[in-house]
């Protein structure tokens, strides 16, 4: 493989990883505040994508406004499910919860797959389709946006959690639950603003990668599991570090495909990813089992 | 006063359902409901399976068509390819896909909970893709057909309603087993899991071997249950063995009840129906009706609806008796 390839496949794989990082933080966020891994994480992303699909070419709203809403809308539905589906079930075990969560994906899905068809459909690019020739790789414009909007999103997730009051709540939520509440913190509000937050995330990611890579109703599963795979390679724990993995997850796909060795081609992109994932869960599984139990 | 209630009963309604179960594959009964109630007692096999995983030790598993389509993949691939004995290809199948469930039960039951749900989410999907994939072996995505019947001697399983027999032979022997394996010592040890790993361990139960012999035995179920799949469709492609069929498994044994063995046959029939039957003009509406029942059945019902019902008939039975026993 020469230099070019590599920074071609590099190039790529951020792109991709800028994605799943979008998605890992959601999962972050709404494990660190509630506890829950929330199996629909996927969905909110195939939301984003298949609205500002319908909204930018079949509604005539000008291309912003219509990334805005979709991403908007996507963040309603994070809050309806845990209005609906997770707070209904506050006492319920670690089993009901994780099917309560898939329960909501494949309801979600199925929605989507009655009102929007199975076919895959690509909204506008946001800015052209002309690629930028960088040290002999080419970046298409939206892989810019997708890199860039994560970048953004990101560090405003951080001042978010920093040095806002809402922000902090969360963080003191994630912390120590009962602590919170007893200083004042209302913590189901912060679980409703923290399932808002994922979704929106979700939302984002799936607006600004659906130009580039195509969305159908059912491309929420392998990425909640790839954005699970990022915020696992981040142990749940810090944003930042789920960012981190998920990036690192897109480029490791990307260089493996790349690299086209044996048998594996383009089809097997997703087994990486998901042996990427056993083989995460299992070096970590000692360390995961106690914080599960504790 | 329940347990003698129970007793004059319990014989008669058995009675009436075996009898009830035998008839319906003849024409004058119900005979037009002989393929679905082969797919119904197929899918309530891993449907048991998962019960014990899931509703007696405690553990998710989101992958549990992997089982399913690896015993499907064996024997389609042995008894065609190869014309290896399709009763031996079974037998190969299941010795497999159990030897692979201990490979990979070990290191992977370690995990708990919502790690453990998406690692055998993961491990189903990447099966999956495998089967697709792998095509020189196994058709890619288009699938293989032409795979034979199942025989004893010169009797040929050719035709739905000599398969219904031998699909509910099947599935029937898989549930009581798993009902003596429930009213045993080892179902007490599993029950003890599920209530707390550590306090088991601290009785001195083997929770890592006992976790790992549930897991195998209910990837054996699965196996044997694709291989009856395979030999009755007599073809074989990786659409029956995706993710949504891994939550289709779920739905049936969350309608039945997680820790109900005879739940099964009804989460099983009851999922089965309303996507054969009554959704199934309704494309992708049936996965919305899933989606919503596994959501208001957990909220609301965890123990399952099958179990609700039968709460439900016992206690106005017991009030029935009551009153009988008054007068």
């Amino acid at each position: 493989m020469s230099a070019d390839q590599f920074l071609q496949y590099l190039v790529s794989g951020l792109t991709q990883g800028s994605i799943y990082a979008l998605i890992g933080l959601g999962f972050t966020i709404i494990y660190a505040v509630t506890r829950i891994i929330n199996f629909a994480q996927g969905e909110f992303v195939m939301i984003g994508g298949m609205l500002s699909f319908t909204l930018a070419c079949s509604t005539g709203i000008p291309l912003v406004p219509a990334l805005l809403l979709s991403v908007f809308i996507a963040a309603a539905v994070g809050a309806i499910m845990y209005l609906l589906a997770i707070r209904t079930a506050r006492k319920a075990s670690v089993i009901s919860l994780i099917i309560i969560t898939i329960g909501v994906a494949i309801f979600i899905r199925g929605i989507a797959a009655v009102l929007w068809g199975v076919d895959f459909v690509r909204p506008p690019y946001f800015t052209g389709d002309e690629s930028i020739s960088f040290l002999g790789a080419y970046i298409h414009p939206q892989a810019l946006w997708i890199i860039g909007t994560t970048l953004v999103v990101t560090i405003l997730l951080h001042l978010f959690l920093t040095r806002t009051m809402v922000g902090k709540a969360l963080k003191a939520c994630a912390i120590n639950p009962r602590a919170s509440g007893l200083v004042g913190i209302n913590t189901r509000a912060m679980a409703l603003i923290a399932f808002a937050i994922a979704a929106a995330l979700g939302g984002i990611g799936g607006v600004v990668m659906a130009p580039l890579t195509l969305t159908s109703y059912n491309v929420g599963v392998m990425l909640g599991l790839k954005g699970f795979v990022a915020a696992s390679i981040g142990g749940f724990k810090s944003p930042v570090a789920a960012v981190i993995g998920g990036i690192m997850l897109g480029i490791i796909e990307s260089l493996a495909v790349g690299l086209d060795w044996g048998p594996f081609t383009s089809a097997y992109k997703d087994v990486i990813a998901l042996v990427v994932l056993l083989l995460i869960l299992l070096i970590r599984s000692g360390r995961l089992a106690a914080e599960e139990a504790g | 006063m329940l347990a003698m209630v129970k007793g004059k009963w319990v014989y008669l309604v058995i009675a009436a359902l075996l009898a009830f179960l035998i008839l319906i594959p003849f024409d004058w009964f119900l005979g037009h409901y002989t393929t679905i109630m082969i797919f119904i007692g197929i899918s309530t096999m891993v449907t048991v399976g998962l019960c014990l995983l899931m509703g007696y030790t405690g553990q998710v598993s989101l992958g549990q068509a992997a089982f399913y389509g690896l015993g499907a993949y064996f024997s389609a691939v042995l008894s065609k390819t190869y014309s290896v004995n399709p009763w031996l290809a079974m037998l190969i199948a299941a010795i497999a896909t159990g030897a692979f469930a201990y490979v990979i039960g070990y290191p992977i039951l370690r995990l708990r909970g919502n790690y453990l749900a998406m690692a055998t989410l993961g491990l189903g999907i990447i099966m999956w893709i495998l089967f697709g994939q792998l095509s020189q072996f196994t058709g890619g995505p288009d699938g293989m057909a032409g795979i034979p019947y199942l025989s004893i001697g010169g009797f040929i399983f050719d035709t739905s309603f000599k398969r219904y027999f031998l699909v509910w032979f099947f599935c029937l022997a898989v549930l009581f087993i798993s009902q003596n394996i429930v009213r045993s010592r080892s179902g007490r040890a599993l029950r003890a899991i599920h209530g707390s790993e550590a306090a088991a361990e601290s009785v001195g139960i083997n929770v890592a071997r006992f976790k790992v012999k549930i897991f195998v035995l209910s990837a054996v179920y699965a196996s044997l249950a694709g291989s009856l799949l395979v030999h009755h469709l007599r073809f074989v492609s990786p659409q029956p063995f995706d993710f949504l069929a891994s939550v289709k498994f779920v739905v049936m044994a969350v309608i039945g009840g997680l820790a109900s063995i005879w739940g099964a046959i009804f989460g099983a029939g009851t999922t089965r129906i309303l996507s054969d039957e009554l959704l199934l003009g309704f494309g992708e509406w049936d996965v919305v009706v899933y989606g919503a029942i596994l959501i208001i059945v957990m909220i609301f019902m965890p123990e399952g609806l099958f179990v609700k019902l039968k709460e439900l008939i016992g206690r106005w039975r017991l009030r029935y008796a009551e009153r009988g026993s008054e007068t």
